[in-house]
């Protein structure tokens, strides 16, 4: 399992990784952490024709904290982020979803901005953003954009990014005093893909709730019928009972469909009992 | 306990020393096959079919050697002409048949994974930048991937020059079967059974480099397995060169468990491929098709039946096992083995009287399957565990009981078992006390119980086992397979007083060489380190079997112990001569030849040597001293020599998602003299997570049509760290009679139990909720939830 | 031409040049280029640990990384670490406990054990290890003894720490 022969380029500012990636085509890829690309290119499930290495880019790594916003650069390291006390303390659903992302070394080498960028489909971190309802910033050929979570996770490893665009960073809103958080996931074994996953938000007072599973369906979803019972005051039963009406739920090698509605409805139960308990987890 | 010979000061037998030939393990100075690097060495990749079954139409090869760094490029044909093809038939296995089976399919391919065509250029990076570039036209034809729909006389016929898809049929019938069923004050339970598919997942891959010198028309094979000199007789038969002329070399082996001891043809090519092109050739299996490609195991659907009378007397078993192999029984040790196993096994434990069983060994179009770790032994424990399981709730007894009534009472030897296996030395009754005991039964079925009420579900599994070790020549030779029932140990004096031997028993990681050194250095009266040992092989180790079904103890290390005394006797022989002794009156100890009497040291090892070898004048004339022995040791009282145990798994299952938790594991295994304990509690330990693996984790997924849909490591699920439980070990010893050390098997057990004790722990966890009995391994947290009427 | 990179680095304390393929793996190149064998290749797609080296101090997985994108760093494989004595008590425990049986895994399971070891605070309890080195892959040893290793190692190293306090 060898990789097919590519052309390597290490870009130094998000202005050359465009520019190296138009001379290329659309045959280049972005090479960030590499923890999920060098394994498909392993394969020869993808075979490029350029590999360009973002991860010297300064601007794209470090995580800053202000009172509104937290933003987490794409070239930092999931390690980076299991450790950052800042995000522990006013994100803990990602403190929290992060040690459950693969293993030791691929945390090491794996980014924030890859995870989001690949989308798939049971992965902690796409679902996060989405809960969290960050929004993403996206250097391209026409500039800079943002697009909302609820706007980038499209279909099957489909996201709005464009052929060419660089994921720059991901701008995630800090919740405030009093919001509920919950994470859970059900996995054959430690640092498996989730066989079904959830990332949940609630505001003070039950003012609005964000559900998001994953390891269900071809992205990360949002569960609304369950997010208006839980706004309306149901119980976790209740609440339950509705998981994961209206979402697209696509069975795979662990669990079928049945199953995993079956399993995304448990999740959603135990955690809001737990909330209920008052054992809110805490930073 | 009497003290033994073994028990002198500083006795190495019995003794759990470090392994010295770990040391360069753990620095990363092992030699595993990969490491080397001979002189114009290219590398071999192999074009696999796509297809379970097809007709290869055509093989366009111009554009792949074309490209620069492309050495050859060879296809069935080709290989036809170097290879003669082989047939994996054992003649005692009355009525099996299997077509002659080519190295590289050759006008047809029979499996998803089959070699097509073998690409060789100066990296493998290169050569699979060919192998993508040619274009094999293949003929889809029917695939027949379903045992049972094999059997059907309706079903396509893999190999038309046959009559059915079945390569085997074996019935066996003794005492009233009927009758015992029949009765009606009789307790009677029947299930059917299916044991997934899956594969041994070596973390070090089939790795061979073929070295052929044109010179001297000597082939060297770079061997990562357990049998060289079988591989030694299969390349002569195969590729034509002359068998001494053969070398097969093992140095370290990043695991085996049985994968690599099998025939397979991408291997013989790569050989053969050194032999067309006069230089080395190495192929290394990657992951892919590490899956695809390596023997496939287990894969039974048997439906099972047991009759217990009113006294919890077991009176019969019925079994009827279908087994599904692949295209071809493998070859040189057939793919029936594990079917004759288990329906041979099935019950070993107990005094049973009547037993009748029916088994069908399955041609199919998928990966080839063949002897795995423990073969047959885990599905043959799993049906008679979970039956007896079943004959207790269903009477009304404790588990634990109905084994006690059951199990071979430990005095009754010797005995034989309704299928004609005969028992010696074994201690079932003794072994389930002493589990009982270890695990505190009696407080975890407390802990279990109180836990339910709290809605909490925990459950125990039992399991009495027998493994079979230490095989004679009645195993495979009798059946005319070039493999070696003896093996043989020599172990010489050198100039400094160091011992080296050499044993053609082989290592992979249990101990093998350890062991060897141990008895060494115990008889020899020297310390470890002064013993040094060779094997793996064939130009330097005496002719033997290698290691497998757990043998490398009792045979290897039974002839290790012959010579080292035979070697002692040479010694004390002349130190007779040259101190003017008596050879009675000395001994060995120390590096040193001693007084029995009082110890005085006399004179050392190393000056003895010294004066055998450089100054014989001084020695009489008569005296033709040697200081080099060589013997070899093989079964033969027995067929094998059965070992036995009991094992416990306790479990906690989560009923909404159908998660186990192994919350804890116990063995209590008799091995007979134990060599070295902490090797043996070690293999017992490695044994029983891969049994675990059966149990929750492992299975070759096929789709309908044949194609493998989860060989990658992140689809096919091995046990990790982080879900396995710490195992506590116990042992009763019972030495065999068979030999003088009195040394059983141990490595295979763990594999044989682990999986039937977490079903039995599954099942009783979930009965008291009303579950259907789960009776499909992996026990996966779906198949878990469909047992509770979840989720359907 | 761009197929190939020439990159600069520390390996096991020696500075290194080389030219070489884009396309070659980090532990291809320790391997294969600069004959550093011990470091091994068991899934190539990053899920066994057998290829765990060390990069920069932190524990990476050699068959996911480019030996490209080490240019610049500073690489430890097993045969470093040995020389070093940096890992010479926990090799000594693996030893003792039985912790290595083929080998195969093991460099990978010592430089994984290593990050945790050398992290010091707390002694980890025996979840906290298994937790750690579950995606280092073992088919022999069944785990229960190379988590004895390593905690033998947590405590004596935190027993140490204390004696020199």
């Amino acid at each position: 399992m060898k990789t097919n022969a590519f052309a390597y380029h290490r870009a130094a500012s998000v202005e050359e990784a465009l520019g190296l990636y138009a001379a290329a085509g659309e045959d280049a890829r972005y090479l960030a952490g590499g923890q999920s690309l060098m394994a498909a290119l392993n394969f020869r499930l993808d075979e490029p024709s350029a590999l360009i290495d973002v991860s010297r880019i300064a601007v794209l790594r470090g995580i800053a904290i202000n009172s509104a916003t937290i933003r987490i650069g794409a070239m930092t390291r999931h390690a980076e982020v299991a450790a950052d006390a800042g995000l522990a303390a006013h994100v803990p659903l990602i403190s929290q979803a992060i040690r459950h992302v693969a293993h030791p070394a691929i945390r090491n080498r794996g980014t924030f901005g890859g995870s989001v960028a690949l989308a798939d489909p049971a992965a902690e971190m796409p679902a996060c953003v989405l809960a969290l309802g960050g929004v993403i910033e996206i250097a391209g050929p026409a500039g800079l954009r943002r697009v909302a979570a609820d706007d980038f996770f499209l279909g099957l490893y489909e996201t709005a990014l464009q052929p060419g665009d660089l994921l720059t960073a991901v701008d995630l809103p800090v919740p405030p005093p009093g919001t509920h958080h919950g994470f859970a996931e059900l996995a054959r074994r430690r640092g498996d893909y989730a066989m079904a996953g959830l990332c949940l938000m609630i505001a003070p007072d039950r003012a609005s709730a964000r559900v998001v599973y994953f390891g269900i369906s071809d992205r990360p979803v949002r569960a609304r019928a369950a997010e208006a019972a839980i706004v309306a005051g149901a119980a976790p039963a209740e609440v339950a009972a509705l998981a994961t009406d209206g979402v697209d739920v696509f069975g795979d090698i662990n669990a079928a469909e049945t199953t995993k509605r079956h399993y995304a409805a448990i999740l959603l139960r135990r955690e809001l009992e737990r909330l209920d308990a008052g054992k809110d987890q805490a930073a | 306990m009497t003290l033994s010979s073994y028990d002198r000061p500083a006795s190495y037998i019995g003794a759990s020393v470090p392994r010295p030939n770990a040391l360069r393990l753990l620095q990363g100075r092992g030699r595993f096959v990969d490491d080397k690097v001979l002189p114009r060495m290219v590398h071999a990749v192999f074009v696999r079919s796509p297809h379970a079954h097809a007709r290869i139409l055509f093989i366009d090869t111009a554009a792949a050697r074309a490209l620069p760094g492309v050495v050859a490029i060879y296809d069935g044909a080709d290989m036809a002409k170097v290879i003669t093809p082989w047939v994996g038939v054992l003649t005692h296995l009355s009525g099996m048949r299997s077509p002659p089976q080519p190295a590289l399919a050759h006008g047809v391919t029979h499996w998803q994974g089959e070699p097509v065509v073998m690409v060789i250029a100066q990296s493998r990076a290169l050569a699979e930048d060919a192998a993508a570039l040619v274009d094999v036209d293949y003929d889809p034809l029917p695939a027949v991937c379903d045992m049972e729909a094999a059997l059907a006389p309706d079903a396509p016929r893999i190999h038309p020059q046959l009559d059915s898809n079945l390569c085997w049929e074996r019935k066996i019938e003794v005492g009233a079967v009927d009758a015992a069923f029949a009765d009606p004050s009789a307790t009677v339970v029947e299930r059917r059974f299916l044991f997934g598919r899956h594969t041994g997942v070596s973390l070090e891959p089939r790795s061979v480099i073929g070295d052929y010198d044109p010179s001297e028309d000597r082939l060297t094979m770079h061997y990562s397995g357990q049998a060289p000199h079988m591989m030694q007789s299969v390349l002569s038969r195969h590729l034509g060169v002359p068998e001494a002329r053969v070398r097969v070399v093992a140095e370290d082996v990043g695991g085996s468990f049985g994968i690599k001891i099998h025939t397979y043809g991408d291997e013989i090519a790569a050989l053969a491929a050194s032999k067309l092109l006069r230089r080395p050739v190495k192929f290394v299996a990657d992951r892919l098709e590490s899956f695809l490609s390596d023997i496939h195991a287990r894969d039974h659907r048997i439906t099972a039946r047991a009759a217990l009378d009113a006294d919890g007397r077991l009176t019969a078993v019925e079994i009827d096992d279908v087994t599904g192999i692949g295209p071809y029984s493998v070859y040189p040790r057939s793919s029936g083995i594990e079917g004759n196993q288990v329906v041979n096994l099935i019950g070993a434990p107990y005094d049973l009287g009547a037993y009748r069983a029916r088994l069908r060994v399955v041609f199919q179009n998928k990966t080839p399957m063949c002897q795995y770790r423990a073969v047959g032994h885990p599905i043959a424990m799993a049906v008679m565990e979970g039956l007896m399981d079943d004959l207790a709730a269903a009477s009304g007894r404790d588990p634990a009981d109905l084994r006690r009534i059951n199990l071979r009472r430990d005095d009754s030897y010797p005995s034989a078992s309704p299928q004609g296996l005969r028992f010696a030395d074994l201690s079932h009754q003794a072994c389930l006390e002493k589990l009982l005991v270890l695990m505190d039964y009696d407080a975890l079925k407390a802990e279990r119980d109180a836990l339910r009420a709290r809605g909490i579900h925990r459950g125990i599994g039992l399991v009495s086992m027998v493994e079979v070790t230490n095989p004679s020549p009645m195993f495979y030779g009798a059946g005319g397979a070039p493999i070696a029932a003896q093996d043989g140990a020599t172990a010489r004096l050198d100039a400094s007083g160091a011992v080296h031997v050499s044993n053609s028993v082989t290592e992979q990681g249990q101990g093998t060489e350890t062991i060897l050194a141990q008895i060494t250095a115990d008889v020899m009266g020297v310390h470890l380190r002064d013993v040094h040992v060779t094997t793996g092989d064939t130009a330097t180790v005496p002719y033997g079997g290698g290691t497998w079904a757990s043998r490398g103890a009792g045979i290897g290390g039974e002839a290790m112990f012959q010579a080292a005394r035979a070697l002692r006797a040479q010694v004390l022989e002349v130190a007779g001569v040259i101190l003017q002794a008596k050879p009675e009156t000395l001994t060995l100890a120390g590096g040193q030849v001693v007084d029995t009497a009082g110890g005085a040291i006399r004179i050392s090892l190393r000056d003895l040597a010294r004066t055998v070898y450089y100054r014989g004048n001084e020695l009489p004339s008569g005296l033709r001293p040697e200081l080099i022995a060589t013997r070899h040791y093989r079964v033969t009282d027995y067929p094998f020599v059965f070992t036995n145990g009991a094992m416990a798994s306790y479990v906690e299952v989560d009923p909404e998602t159908g998660i186990v938790t192994l919350l804890g594991h116990w063995v209590v295994e008799d091995v007979g003299t134990i060599l070295n304990e902490k090797l043996v509690d070690e293999q017992i330990r490695g044994g029983v997570v891969q049994g675990i693996g059966a149990a929750l984790f492992e299975e070759c997924v096929y789709s309908d049509d044949g194609q493998l849909q989860n060989a990658t490591m992140a689809d096919y699920l091995v046990p990790m760290a982080a879900e396995m439980p710490d195992m506590v070990i116990a042992h009763v010893c019972t030495p065999t009679h068979t030999s003088e050390l009195g040394a059983k098997g141990a490595g295979e057990a763990g594999t044989a139990g682990a999986p039937g004790a977490v079903m039995n722990a599954v099942n009783d966890a979930l009965r008291p909720l009303g579950a259907a009995t789960l009776s499909q391994m992996p026990m996966t947290p779906e198949r878990i939830l469909h047992a509770l009427g979840t989720a359907r | 031409m761009s197929g190939s990179v020439t990159i600069t680095l520390r390996l096991n304390g020696e500075d290194v040049t080389a030219t070489v393929p884009a396309r070659e793996s980090l532990v291809d190149f320790v391997r294969e280029r600069m004959g550093l064998t011990g470091s091994h290749v068991g899934c190539a797609h990053g899920v066994c640990g057998a290829c765990t080296v060390r990069v920069d101090g932190l524990s990476v997985r050699g068959c996911l990384m480019l030996a490209a994108q080490a240019d610049g760093a500073s690489v430890d494989t097993v045969e470093g670490l040995t020389d070093s004595g940096a890992m010479a008590d926990l090799q000594d425990a693996f030893h003792r406990h039985n912790a290595v049986q083929c080998g195969f895994c093991t460099p990978g399971m010592l430089v994984t054990a290593t990050e945790l070891l050398d992290r010091g605070g707390p002694v980890p309890d025996r979840a906290a290890i298994r937790d750690h080195i579950s995606g280092n892959y073992c088919r022999c040893t069944g785990y229960q003894a190379i988590v004895d290793a390593i905690q033998h190692v947590a405590i004596a190293r935190a027993a140490a720490k204390e004696d020199a306090a």
